[in-house]
């Protein structure tokens, strides 16, 4: 009844534009699902507003005073690196507030006053719109059909200046300490280049925070990370897992506070963490979002010690589940392909690929293997070595002499980092090569690959979004001498060391996952269906 | 006579301590002065092949051309020139095969130059020319064969060069002089093309070490701004040479290894590169990772662009299974430090890749810019076909 009231006279007010506390009454009544989409698309209007306010403490702030709404925990991110909520409302706001530059109370109320009355206004066109399709939908999911204002995620903006200056914002927030972050400005007309040359040093804000609120195993995993000591989509899953499952052992929960919003909380600085050690794969996000979705539905009249235990059998299960079991039935798929007299060619360390290979021996399979490598990571040596312990017999190259060993080959097995939702197939550098040139020779290419590492994302070509990796590892020494030792020393010499690069679809002739044989094209289904679920 | 030298196979890499000792044995013989009283012109010119051929053996261990082709192609030339002179012949057809027989011996030493044979060819050619303009023939305007000539001519070519001419020898040499004068203008002409296909703001790429898109690049430098990207080419990794040679000219350059090549061809405007060979049907013989550089480049629909000298168009077909590809030692894959499972491995080291003419778009060469679909008329114009096979 009140809500009909309301909405009748919501639009006299959208006409004319006026504030009426009835909004205030109705506001209380969204459900959970609007709350976060509207708080989503407030921030983002917010964030396109404002061009050179000053630090977002204070909007965090305003926003605070202007929105009563209870504060939910920062759960409704659908994807980690895409929202920087603000993370615990009143633990972190004081001693932020502490160290802001001070401004008389007049100015801040007046700017605030301000600022409210122009959100409200949007927003309540906004709601209007947002209104209808929820009464006509009553069933709407969070991922779909709502114009959702997607926010970039943090490492997409490295090349804009601003956004820079927010992150290194939040982690001095989050109390966690910035790395720089290297980027290399490649022909890119907008990025200004600076009088050295290509290799752009931004941010160099260091700050001088002690790392000491961080998990000491989480601290030893993003040295590991770093260090490349833990390389590998899977290897670096479990491990995030493992270091989790210590950080939920070892969690104790303050008092007045309940264990399902503040571990979430407690978990934010260490994800910010080991994204600033290494950047996070999509396997390890999935993962990320699927630990944080079981403590949030941690029921609250659970004890702590139940609730610990409930998490950790969750975290064992993922495992069990999505890894494990995972490459088991992949191995079984994938060995009905592999016939006798096969020659198959594979490229780097996929710890899945490798398993395979190992299952088809055993398995009485007479085949034998090419393995491709590439400078700098010659990460082949190490499947090699695997598979020579085995016992297969194997040849091995490097990558330019693909087009010479790849008349003798009859398959290819590649593995994956993530799978895009347009298809593409995200993997190691090398990997759209190998995939180009077994298209010319009509090889056919088979890709292994978990659903846990299906994401969202989508991506063109391998320059819009990437890793970079240490440029020195270039540098070789050859019948000693060494071309490029002092490369930084020459203006305009710049030296490229990518991670991953892009597979178009088409490459790809089909993908092998635990849900079966698919092709790519059909990543997005999948990951509809895995919504679902959920 | 000659004492022949020991005909050592060499295929252990250069800088093996095991093979040097070989190469030096080897070199005592050939070194040795033959201090005969009255040192011949013979034995000087017998002298001088047998330090080239030594030379060749040694030099294309494929490690990065010690020197470069052009070089190799003045210095055979210079060597056939001194051959014309100094060596005992009546007329053209006993010049023809004093110059076949050295030539047979200079190609056997070293297979994959093909540079030697190219210059080899062409002398010969030049030779038939100028006899034929001794004798005043129409003969030099076909020379080809056709199936018309085999019909009514048939067999009379064989019992021509026996006429003795008193100023051939002459006439030769200054065909070979000229032949010099243009092999020493070749980079200079290619280079003098660059600024007709090199625009500002283009990104560029190219594959290993070729002098003469080093010398393409650096001329259009002069008078614009591009980016260039070099692909290091594992594992001699000749991409790094280039890639600080070309910046100490101010040209802004990448390198990146020869995994990102697809990744960043998206970027790319045009793919420049040089080849070791061109191929009878306008194929390439080129260094290893540039078939998948033109694969990544037709893909994306970007130019490819070969800079090669004239001298490079060699009369060989790419099926040719046994001669194609060479080989080096495999311990540049897989080093010797791997240990345990190098037993149980095989690891390859080719040097070359072949690269068919569709994916090519333009060949520039000295004498100007053409289709790859036109090779085949200029390999005619500078070699005759009985001298395909020497």
């Amino acid at each position: 009844m009140a809500d009909s009231v309301g909405r009748q006279s919501d639009s006299i007010n959208h006409a004319t534009g006026k504030i009426n506390r009835l909004e205030l009454f109705k506001r209380k009544e969204l459900t959970k699902e609007e709350k976060q989409r509207l708080r989503k698309e407030k921030k983002q209007h917010k964030k396109n507003k404002k061009d050179d306010r000053g630090p977002p403490e204070k909007e965090k702030e305003k926003e605070k005073a202007s929105v009563p709404a209870p504060s939910k925990p920062a759960t409704q991110s659908p994807a980690h690196k895409a929202a920087p909520v603000p993370v615990n409302a009143s633990a972190s706001e004081s001693p932020v507030a502490a160290e802001k530059p001070a401004k008389s109370k007049a100015e801040l109320r007046a700017e605030r006053r301000a600022r409210q009355d122009s959100e409200r206004a949007s927003k309540q066109g906004k709601k209007e719109g947002g209104q209808q399709s929820t009464s006509s939908k009553p069933k709407a999911t969070p991922n779909e059909l709502q114009p959702v204002v997607k926010r970039l995620p943090d490492h997409v903006q490295v090349d804009d200046p601003v956004a820079l200056k927010k992150l290194a914002k939040k982690l001095e927030r989050q109390q966690v300490r910035q790395i720089n972050i290297v980027m290399l400005c490649l022909l890119s007309d907008c990025c200004p280049l600076t009088d050295d040359g290509f290799i752009q040093v931004f941010s160099e804000i260091t700050l001088h925070i002690p790392v000491t609120v961080i998990h000491p195993s989480i601290v030893r995993l993003g040295l590991q990370y770093s260090q490349g000591i833990i390389a590998g989509s899977n290897a670096r899953s479990v491990a995030l897992l493992h270091a989790f499952k210590q950080v939920i052992q070892d969690y104790s929960t303050p008092p007045n506070e309940e264990l399902s919003r503040d571990l979430v909380n407690k978990l934010s600085p260490y994800i910010s963490f080991l994204s600033q050690c290494r950047p996070l794969s999509a396997s390890m996000g999935n993962a990320i979002k699927y630990i944080k979705k079981e403590i949030s539905n941690i029921p609250s009249q659970c004890k702590e010690e139940e609730a610990k235990r409930i998490l950790q059998e969750c975290i064992d299960s993922y495992i069990n589940e999505k890894i494990i079991l995972a490459s088991e039935a992949i191995s079984k798929y994938a060995i009905e392909k592999i016939s006798d007299g096969d020659v198959i060619l594979v490229y780097g360390c996929s710890s899945l690929v490798n398993h395979i290979l190992c299952e088809a021996f055993e398995k009485q399979r007479k085949f034998r293997v090419i393995v491709v490598d590439s400078r700098p990571r010659l990460e082949g040596r190490e499947a090699l070595r695997r598979l020579v312990k085995k016992g297969i017999r194997c040849t091995y190259v490097l990558i330019s002499a693909l087009s010479y060993i790849l008349p003798e080959v009859s398959k290819v097995f590649l593995g994956a980092h993530a799978l895009l939702a347009n298809g593409y197939v995200m993997s190691r550098v090398g990997t759209s090569q190998i995939a180009l040139v077994a298209k010319a020779y009509n090889v056919p290419v088979l890709v292994c690959c978990e659903t846990y590492k299906f994401c969202e994302r989508v991506q063109t070509d391998s320059f819009v979004s990437n890793e970079l990796d240490d440029p020195d590892d270039l540098i070789v020494t050859r019948n000693g001498k060494t071309h490029l030792e002092n490369w930084q020393t020459f203006k305009s010499l710049g030296l490229l060391n990518l991670v991953y690069d892009v597979t178009p679809p088409d490459f790809v002739d089909l993908v092998i996952t635990d849900l079966g044989m698919i092709p790519c094209t059909s990543v997005p289904v999948v990951l509809r269906v895995k919504n679902v679920d959920q | 006579e000659i004492h022949e030298p020991e005909e050592v196979s060499v295929w252990f890499r250069e800088g093996s301590s095991c093979c040097q000792e070989t190469l030096a044995r080897n070199q005592r013989f050939t070194e040795t002065p033959v201090n005969m009283p009255g040192a011949d012109k013979e034995t000087d010119l017998s002298e001088r092949i047998e330090s080239f051929l030594s030379e060749l053996k040694r030099c294309g261990s494929g490690a990065g051309s010690l020197r470069g082709s052009a070089e190799t192609a003045r210095e055979t030339t210079a060597l056939l020139r001194r051959i014309t002179a100094q060596a005992r012949w009546g007329n053209a057809g006993e010049l023809m095969e004093i110059i076949r027989k050295e030539g047979r011996r200079m190609t056997a030493a070293q297979p994959s130059e093909t540079t030697v044979g190219n210059m080899i060819r062409r002398v010969l050619k030049i030779i038939r020319e100028e006899y034929a303009r001794s004798r005043g023939s129409s003969e030099e305007t076909d020379q080809q064969e056709s199936l018309h000539k085999l019909l009514t001519s048939g067999g009379s070519s064989e019992d021509n060069f026996r006429q003795h001419f008193t100023h051939l020898k002459a006439n030769v040499i200054e065909a070979i002089n000229e032949l010099l004068t243009e092999l020493e203008g070749t980079t200079d002409n290619i280079s003098m093309q660059a600024l007709e296909h090199i625009h500002s703001n283009e990104v560029i790429m190219t594959i290993g070490r070729s002098r003469t898109v080093e010398a393409f690049l650096k001329d259009a430098a002069r008078k614009r701004k591009f980016h260039v990207i070099v692909a290091e080419c594992a594992p001699f990794c000749q991409g790094h040479e280039m890639a600080t040679s070309l910046c100490k000219e101010d040209i802004e350059t990448t390198v990146i290894p020869d995994a990102a090549i697809f990744a960043v061809m998206s970027r790319v405007n045009k793919v420049i590169i040089g080849t070791q060979t061109v191929l009878a049907n306008g194929g390439l013989r080129a260094v290893n990772g540039t078939h998948t550089l033109a694969l990544a480049a037709k893909h994306h629909s970007t130019p490819l662009i070969v800079c090669a000298p004239m001298f490079k168009l060699s009369p060989q077909f790419p099926n040719e299974e046994d001669t194609f590809h060479k080989f080096v030692s495999p311990h540049e894959v897989l080093p010797f430090t791997e240990g345990e499972i190098l037993s149980k491995v095989n690891a390859h080291c080719p040097v070359f890749d072949y690269v068919p003419p569709e994916l090519i778009t333009l060949f520039i060469s000295n004498i100007g810019g053409n289709a790859p679909s036109y090779i085949y008329r200029l390999m005619s114009e500078l070699y005759h076909p009985e001298d395909h096979e020497l």
